[in-house]
């Protein structure tokens, strides 16, 4: 008696169709799983048996092979439970086939035979709805189908739904809104007009940008703000980030509703954690990061290797994994926003208090660093502290949400234009227009300052923001001045 | 082996026998030994083919008697199994293998345990 039942497993951010064989013939009594499944799925023989009787349904006893096809593809995750059992159930006809007919199902199964979601059901919702098939799972596959659209769902919240062979087909449908966070206000901080405008600036053009100040200079402060001036995700992107947070088991609720990613992971964080990998393969903070931020506190303390790691993906705005067993692409397309220290000390060039540090020690911080990440980082501000009169002044400061309306009326100013970030050479300056004096501008600054090829197209991006937020068509000599500031600064 | 737990076994399989009996499966061999080893019952349930493991303990001193079913000697009993089908020339049918655990109590009164289908073969 056989029988097949269709599901998917994960590699990057898509889902792969898997079929799920089974066998079932007399002999001694066995169940065993081949197909190159990990040691999650081997343990699935033990979750079906006792969900199959938990839902007074019957564990065949005989010999019990179970096939996932195509078997030189690794296979991994709990999702593999819930086709299992039902290919077993359908191979011993103690359900009709035609309930998983024209379905791809996926859910783990608890022992009582409840059947739960797993990471990466927006995923397996797409890959049903590229074959057409319906989506066969927990009620949590609603959702998920529902942002995809073009997918319908049968669904099982326990196996014993399935005794009475009333498997529910529902239309998709989104479950309750999701309240926006409340996030830290820009008001919140006195002063430090000059890096509340590259914060700006960063908002609206999504680049690079680092603080650089003492300990207490409120660094940490002003970047965690920038959360709350970005502008919405648009359609394309809440899809390709919620994506990438539902594979990874990350709650893909808030990149629905368009909220960018902020991610700060602790510098402690490792290379894998940062930039992907692991067994599975698991997309890291840079890819968590796509379409929005990932903000680097005290980015020298970060493992050098772990931030070196970040150059190409700075690029490419994806990261490729390339493993034993396959070849993985995630997409990462992140503003970096770094603070740190001028030198291990804290203190060079601060007003009141005296650097300690020798010229070897800031050298070697700096190092740490490196010329070509600090080539990929369009602005870098010197945050310095505040006199501590106006801390208490208490003042009136502008509001994250009057920020934010200037970011947003730039990027409408900036119309179907592609992001910049993506052009390069002729079609970057064809989208940036810069005028004559603009460019000869950007051209004598180049050569006084020494800027790299990379750093002219990037203090071109820049300019080309800061006229968007001033509503300019043209880039002129000004954008470019304020721009090139950013990148020379009297920092690092 | 002492004579007394000898003894004990070969007590506890008689009483697994009479108890099989009674719940209507057929016993086909006792004892059957081969190079391999020793299987304790063969029946038949209906149409399934019934190895039955018997265990019969004095005392939890030792834990239960289902504890002495040890992974070794599941395996053991999977491997006589296959050699019985051989020998007998049993095709492929529905097989299974049963625990008869029997904790005595006094002189005559003693707990049976059935487990139908205890274990499976591994793959």
């Amino acid at each position: 008696m056989q029988a097949t039942v269709m599901t998917a497993t994960l590699l990057g951010v898509d889902a792969l169709p898997v079929e799920v064989q089974a066998d079932v013939s007399s002999g001694l009594p066995m169940f065993g799983i081949v197909g190159l499944g990990d040691t999650a799925v081997q343990e699935a023989r033990e979750r079906v048996r006792s969900a199959i009787r938990a839902a007074g349904l019957q564990f065949p006893n005989a010999r019990v092979i179970i096939n996932l096809a195509p078997a030189p593809m690794r296979k991994h995750g709990t999702g593999f439970d819930l086709p299992i059992a039902l290919a077993v159930l359908t191979a011993t006809k103690q359900i009709s086939a035609s309930l998983v007919e024209g379905a791809t199902a996926v859910g783990e199964l608890a022992l009582d035979g409840s059947v739960r979601p797993v990471p990466g059901m927006l995923a397996h919702a797409y890959t049903a709805a590229q074959m057409g098939y319906d989506l066969l799972g927990p009620s949590a596959a609603l959702p998920a189908a529902a942002v995809v659209g073009r997918v319908r769902c049968r669904i099982v919240d326990h196996m014993s739904a399935l005794r009475c062979g009333d498997i529910v087909s529902r239309e998709p449908h989104c479950t309750e809104p999701f309240d926006r966070l409340s996030l830290p206000d820009l008001a919140d901080v006195a002063g430090h007009d000059g890096a509340k405008r590259a914060l700006e600036i960063a908002a609206a053009g999504s680049h690079n940008l680092l603080f650089v100040g003492p300990p207490g200079s409120g660094k940490t402060m002003l970047a965690r703000r920038l959360g709350g001036i970005l502008p919405p995700l648009n359609d394309d992107e809440r899809l390709t980030t919620a994506l990438v947070h539902s594979v990874a088991g990350v709650d893909e609720r808030p990149a629905l509703a368009g909220v960018r990613p902020f991610r700060m992971p602790h510098h402690s964080t490792s290379s894998v954690g940062l930039i992907g990998g692991g067994s599975p393969l698991r997309p890291g903070e840079i890819s968590l990061a796509h379409n929005g931020v990932l903000f680097l506190d005290e980015l020298a303390e970060f493992g050098p290797a772990t931030l070196q790691a970040m150059r190409q993906p700075l690029e490419d705005g994806s990261i490729t994994l390339v493993r034993a067993d396959g070849r993985v692409v995630y997409p990462a397309a992140f503003a970096l926003i770094a603070a740190m220290n001028p030198c291990p000390c804290g203190y060079l060039g601060d007003a009141e208090k005296r650097c300690t540090c020798t010229e070897a020690m800031i050298d070697r911080y700096m190092t740490r660093i490196g010329g070509p990440l600090l080539d990929r980082i369009d602005m870098r501000i010197r945050v310095d502290r505040i006199d501590p009169g106006r801390i208490l002044a208490a003042a009136e400061e502008e509001p994250s949400e009057s920020v934010a309306r200037r970011v947003n009326k730039a990027i409408a100013f900036s119309g179907d234009r592609p992001p910049t970030r993506a052009l390069t050479g002729g079609r970057l300056l064809a989208a940036c227009l810069p005028n004559r004096a603009a460019l000869t501008t950007l051209e004598t600054l180049a050569r006084t300052i020494g800027l790299s090829g990379r750093a002219v197209t990037r203090t071109l991006r820049v300019a080309r923001t800061i006229a968007d937020l001033a509503g300019e068509t043209k880039v002129t000599r000004d954008h470019v001045l304020e721009a090139a500031g950013y990148r020379i600064g009297d920092t690092v | 082996m002492t004579e007394k737990t000898t003894e004990l076994g070969v007590k506890g399989e008689a009483a697994a026998v009479q108890y099989l009996q009674r719940i209507g499966m057929t016993i086909a061999e006792q004892n059957w030994r081969c190079a391999t080893g020793e299987v304790d019952i063969i029946a038949l349930d209906g149409t399934d083919l019934v190895f039955v493991e018997v265990k019969t303990r004095r005392t939890s001193s030792a834990g239960t008697p289902e504890d002495a079913v040890s992974r070794t000697k599941q395996k053991r009993l999977v491997r006589l199994a296959r050699a019985y089908m051989a020998h007998a020339g049993v095709g492929p049918s529905t097989v299974r293998f049963d625990v008869i655990a029997i904790r005595v109590l006094s002189e005559d009164r003693a707990l049976l345990r059935h487990h139908r289908a205890a274990f499976l073969v591994e793959s």
